[in-house]
């Protein structure tokens, strides 16, 4: 025990060596995902996961794994990383300059990277998080079924971000045998072969509005904050995270004050703490508060909350929780498909 | 039975019991919370009680029509559930929490005995003499808010929130009381604390306390602290009647 992680033979019955990835540079704030944890709210535990689901997801289905593979979540500077085995990797969400051995690499595809080689980062020109997945995904030992890191709570594998020195183990994946074959066609290609287009997952612009349908408190706003809520460009303030982002602007107010008592909160809520400046909670929100909740942000839009870093704008378009439960499952069905395509893709080897 | 069902989210229901902190309203959201665990109803993922409030998160996938769907669900199931407005002592679990008050491990009792106009033994035994239910767990995985203070004991929080308050904290929030699971920063007045692990992911359950228990604080002097916590603070429920029916 201790703060390096121990690497482990892998006594599987094709390969005797275990696949490792060693940390270099840890960048910014690089975190082990998956799609968090569910239930423990009851004991004041929350889901953590991935932030950018939807980017999550992908890169998962680009290298060839589950939905629910552990990945790596990279917030704003990349790490740099020593691959100590072959492996087959795929890079999501915000536009990261990414290189192999100093060759650029290509985001939204399946990429092979060779045994010695190191994997670096520069910073992200836009956005605020990426996903780097691997074949077989991060094995982490799961706390409370998930290798999610919860940072707020500092609960989950290793109970910290990486940090240099690390060395991170690599599932062998399930269906050795294809994998493999796969392997060593992509390994005689250059790369990339092929990318998805990344502009339904991503908001390149970053302008996109988020919908928002009315919290339980929304109606108890005053005439003018109920206005200023959809119609000013709110900033997202430099203390902003995973746990939720403050949204700078004209502040709003109540008509009454309003006395509450704490209730659960969901990630996406909008609450209105007395400073008038309004927080949009992210996938580490407390499991329960005691502000009002003046809004719900469209689960279908929390990606663009996720990918909005501090300084950035952010506008609200109302809309309907019909509407809002409609977009999810559209967007539920498009992600379906794609990773569909992709696995048949990847099937083909193509 | 009487509650307000609001959608939170795509895929979470609120139930509303009341919209203050009571101990009655509060068993019936343990209640609550037991029958439906008990009903199993399918493509619930989620119950999570609070003092007045039940969540409720399900499998979309499950409901068709979304929280509408799965409202009538919920309404169904508890439409068959009998009225029940008392605590029920019989189907909550007791534990004893051993306390170390005042001094380093309770720098802000002398502070809260003046605000109640008490010595510190008084306080000491007026926190000792109450049970409290477990309302919720919050803030902290593991963290217990506790209904059932003393009305003198009642004590405002800090101005200024402390940094670092240490795991195992006892404190007392305004009408509330409750326990540090682990080392956080905190507003809440510190009267003792606890050597018992409340919290450890690697426990299974990993939570001392669970939503509807019933918890006694006892006084312990130093030297029992320390030799608690040398047997790494694990405590055990006096009595489980959940499971013996």
């Amino acid at each position: 025990m201790g703060d390096r992680l121990l690497i482990l033979a892998i006594t599987g019955d094709r390969k005797k060596t275990a696949m490792s990835i060693e940390v270099n540079k840890p960048g910014l704030l690089t975190i082990p995902q998956d799609r968090g944890r569910t239930g423990y709210a009851h004991l004041g535990v929350g889901c953590a996961g991935a932030f950018d689901l939807p980017a999550f997801r992908l890169a998962n289905a680009l290298s060839g794994n589950q939905p629910d593979a552990c990945a790596l979540e990279i917030t704003l500077l990349g790490p740099m990383l020593k691959f100590h085995a072959d492996a087959w990797i795929a890079l999501t969400g915000a536009p990261v300059a990414a290189q192999v051995d100093e060759q650029p690499v290509s985001m939204w595809a399946p990429i092979f990277v060779r045994r010695g080689s190191t994997l670096a980062f520069g910073a992200m020109g836009q956005g605020c998080r990426a996903y780097l997945a691997v074949h077989g995904g991060f094995d982490f030992e799961p706390v409370l079924g998930s290798r999610s890191f919860d940072v707020n709570a500092a609960l989950g594998p290793i109970g910290r971000p990486l940090r240099s020195g690390d060395v991170l183990k690599v599932r062998e994946a399930g269906d050795g045998k294809r994998d493999t074959a796969n392997h060593d066609r992509n390994r005689q290609r250059p790369n990339p072969q092929w990318t998805i287009d990344p502009r339904p997952w991503f908001d390149v612009d970053q302008g996109l509005p988020l919908r928002l349908f009315p919290g339980t408190h929304a109606h108890l706003l005053d005439a003018k904050s109920r206005g200023l809520l959809y119609t000013q460009s709110f900033r997202i303030a430099a203390d902003s995270n995973r746990v939720g982002c403050r949204l700078e602007g004209e502040p709003l107010e109540l008509a009454e004050p309003v006395e509450m008592v704490s209730e659960a909160c969901v990630a996406g809520t909008v609450q209105l703490p007395p400073s008038g400046q309004p927080i949009a909670l992210g996938v580490e929100h407390p499991v329960s508060g005691g502000y009002p909740r003046i809004g719900q942000i469209a689960a279908a839009d929390l990606p663009r909350l996720a990918q909005r870093r501090p300084g950035d704008a952010l506008r609200f378009a109302p809309c309907t929780l019909e509407e809002a439960q409609r977009a999810l499952r559209e967007r539920e069905q498009q992600l379906r498909e794609m990773e569909t395509i992709i696995a048949n893709r990847l099937k083909q080897g193509a | 039975m009487d509650f307000t069902a609001e959608p939170l989210c795509e895929d979470a229901l609120l139930l509303r019991f009341g919209h203050v902190m009571d101990t009655r309203i509060n068993a019936r959201v343990h209640a609550v919370a037991a029958h439906l665990r008990a009903t199993a109803l399918p493509g619930l993922m989620e119950i999570a009680p609070a003092y007045a409030s039940l969540l409720l998160r399900f499998d979309p996938d499950a409901y068709a029509k979304g929280s509408d769907s799965f409202c009538c669900a919920v309404r169904s199931a508890l439409a068959t559930m009998p009225e029940q407005n008392e605590p029920d002592p019989f189907s909550s679990r007791e534990v004893e929490i051993p306390v170390c008050y005042g001094g380093a491990h309770g720098p802000d009792l002398e502070e809260v005995a003046e605000h109640a106009g008490l010595d510190t033994q008084q306080v000491i035994d007026r926190h000792t003499a109450r049970e409290y239910t477990v309302a919720m767990l919050g803030f902290a995985p593991g963290f217990p808010y506790l209904l059932g203070l003393d009305r003198a004991l009642h004590t405002p929080r800090r101005v200024t929130p402390r940094t670092r308050v240490p795991a195992g904290a006892v404190a007392i929030g305004g009408a509330q009381t409750g326990i540090y699971p682990r080392e956080l920063p905190g507003g809440w007045m510190l009267i003792g604390r606890t050597p018992l692990v409340l919290f450890d992911p690697q426990r299974d359950p990993p939570c001392l306390l669970a939503p509807g228990d019933r918890v006694r604080f006892r006084a312990m002097d130093a030297g029992e602290f320390i030799a608690v916590s040398k047997k790494g603070g694990h405590g055990r429920p006096l009595a489980d009647s959940r499971d013996h029916g």
